[in-house]
């Protein structure tokens, strides 16, 4: 079976920096998938690779099997790669449900704007804003703003979501709320590439999880064991303490 | 209709339809009674509404603010003058203005629509220069700086010229509202207003972006470019520092902010007002009415960010939290 997404050995310079560096990755229909490492490591850098934000310097980018390297985002999200965003980004202006509607009008493929309206108030009851549909964006808080970003990137209709740090920036209890509506999210048979730097979201959510660092891909593999790669204790914490650690690790 | 939300959407759509037609209804009514003087400051209103409607839909509805409007005004004027020179037909010359219009706004949009913000503004503002240039020097097609003279309507009384040329803005002007009420409620006009506000967002949301903003620009032309042609047929005379002037590219600006940008009727209540403030201020200060029309558009677009339609919009929402 071809996997859903596959990058080859993809690298993004900008000038002198390489951002990414010759990663190459599969992800399999179904997965949800943890992207982590370190402030800087290249993980928003490689969802704009993959979403044709930032397109790759080198190397390719196949979504079920078709080269989406050069598509422009708007393909892409046509294409069925939707994504959210770390700094969340709704249309103030727009009403809540007509940010979402937009989505399922331009990527999800609905029909008429009517049509839009209605599964854009559908995303926006499964993720608990549909009180809030004929509210403006801006109103809304960041628990809430976080939400109208599934709920757009819902609407899109995608085979595989990426999720940009959704859970930056929420307390405790918001964060068991949008842990749930993930693993809904899931159920419904989208594959979800995650960036997280909460462990407890990767190790309840992923089956696998790959860890980038100076935008290469240093570990990957299930979620408790790539916690205690020496190399992936070294890039977050530090050589010393990597020495310190590595034949007993911390849990 | 299975929720109010769309209730809403289909209402607001055909409040916005029956407006316009009492509007154009009202304004179909000059001819029957004005007398010529009023007739031309009517077509001339008209004729603001026309290029205020387009441009509000590459920088109300967009949010990219063109100065190409003298560009489109005086390639227009000039498409139809030359071919009627040609011995073309007036309608047809007026259609073949449009065409002309639209095709070279597609193209430009397609370079020009990269740059954003300022960059933008400045570009479009130089196509005018360029145009101006290039037809001062083409002497033999279109007279230069001597100008071009376009074939007098004969067998027509003063007053029978002032009605026809009404009657052609009013129906112009009627058509660009219609189009803008069908983009407005329509996909392109969504698209249009998700780039307005965020276009990286509305990229990533799906929104073609470049046929969006191309689409937009190329509807600001077809209508300003007619316009153009039927001014040359009505003053019968144009020559190129007089249909490339830079102000029909900054007085629709004016306009649409007077009276609301990217809303429906916002451009056509900022033709009204900035025409009437113009003229009571030209008569009452005629060494320093610019000075002083200057002034006023300062403060209206200070003190009214939205334009004269926010007032209205603000009033209708000021209930709701």
């Amino acid at each position: 079976m071809t996997p859903l997404l596959e990058l080859r050995a993809v690298s993004r310079r900008f000038g002198g920096l390489a951002a990414v560096n010759n990663v190459s990755l599969s992800v399999k229909a179904g997965e949800i998938i943890g992207l982590i490492g370190p402030n800087g490591a290249g993980k928003t850098t490689l969802v704009n690779v993959i979403t044709g934000v930032h397109p790759a310097s080198s190397g390719s980018v196949l979504f079920n099997g078709r080269d989406v390297t050069r598509c422009a985002p708007w393909q892409a999200a046509r294409a069925g790669i939707g994504r959210t965003f770390q700094i969340v980004q709704p249309f103030p202006e727009l009403t809540v449900v007509e940010n979402v509607a937009a989505a399922a009008l331009f990527a999800g493929g609905a029909s008429s704007i009517r049509n839009a309206r209605t599964q854009a108030l559908e995303h926006l009851d499964f993720v608990g804003l549909g009180d809030f549909a004929e509210r403006s964006a801006s109103a809304l808080t960041l628990a809430m703003r976080k939400r109208l970003e599934l709920a757009k990137g819902l609407a899109m209709r995608p085979r595989l979501l990426l999720l940009d740090e959704v859970n930056a920036g929420l307390n405790s209890s918001e964060i068991n709320q949008a842990l749930e509506l993930i693993q809904a999210i899931a159920a419904r048979g989208i594959t979800i590439l995650i960036i997280e730097h909460l462990m407890k979201v990767v190790t309840s959510l992923c089956s696998r999880v790959v860890v980038l660092h100076h935008g290469e891909l240093i570990a990957e593999g299930e979620p408790q064991s790539v916690m205690r790669d020496p190399k992936v204790i070294q890039a977050y914490l530090g050589k010393r303490y990597a020495a310190q650690t590595t034949g007993a690790p911390h849990g | 209709m299975s929720n109010p939300a769309m209730a809403a959407l289909h209402t607001a759509a055909r409040r916005d339809l029956g407006l316009a037609c009492l509007l154009f209804a009202l304004m179909a009514l000059p001819p029957f009674v004005a007398d010529t003087y009023i007739l031309r400051l009517g077509t001339t209103m008209l004729m603001y509404a026309v290029l205020a409607l387009s441009w509000n839909f590459i920088g109300g509805m967009a949010g990219y603010p063109s100065f190409a409007t003298a560009a489109f005004f005086g390639l227009g004027a000039y498409a139809g003058g030359v071919a009627q020179k040609f011995g073309i037909g007036m309608w047809l010359a007026w259609g073949f203005a449009g065409l002309l219009a639209l095709l070279f706004a597609a193209a430009l949009g397609l370079a020009l629509l990269r740059l954003r913000g300022h960059y933008f503004a400045i570009a479009s503002l130089v196509v005018a220069e360029v145009l101006r240039e290039i037809i001062n020097s083409a002497t033999d097609l279109t007279g230069g700086g001597m100008g071009l003279n376009l074939p007098l309507r004969t067998g027509q009384s003063v007053e029978q010229q002032a009605d026809f040329f009404y009657w052609t803005m009013l129906g112009l002007a009627a058509v660009a509202m219609a189009a803008t009420l069908a983009v407005q409620h329509g996909r392109l006009g969504f698209g249009l207003r998700c780039i307005q506000q965020n276009e990286s967002a509305a990229d990533m949301l799906g929104v073609n972006t470049t046929a969006t903003k191309t689409s937009a620009f190329a509807l600001s032309a077809v209508f300003t470019g007619i316009a153009g042609a039927i001014y040359a047929s009505w003053v019968n005379y144009i020559e190129p520092p007089d249909v490339f002037d830079v102000l029909y590219s900054v007085k629709p600006i004016v306009m649409v902010l007077l009276g609301g940008a990217g809303s429906a009727f916002g451009p056509i209540i900022g033709a009204g007002v900035f025409l009437g403030l113009e003229e009571i201020v030209w008569r009452r200060f005629l060494e320093v009415h610019s000075g002083v029309l200057g002034l006023l558009i300062v403060l209206l677009v200070l003190f009214l960010p939205r334009g004269l339609a926010g007032i209205a919009r603000r009033r209708a929402r000021g209930h709701t939290p």
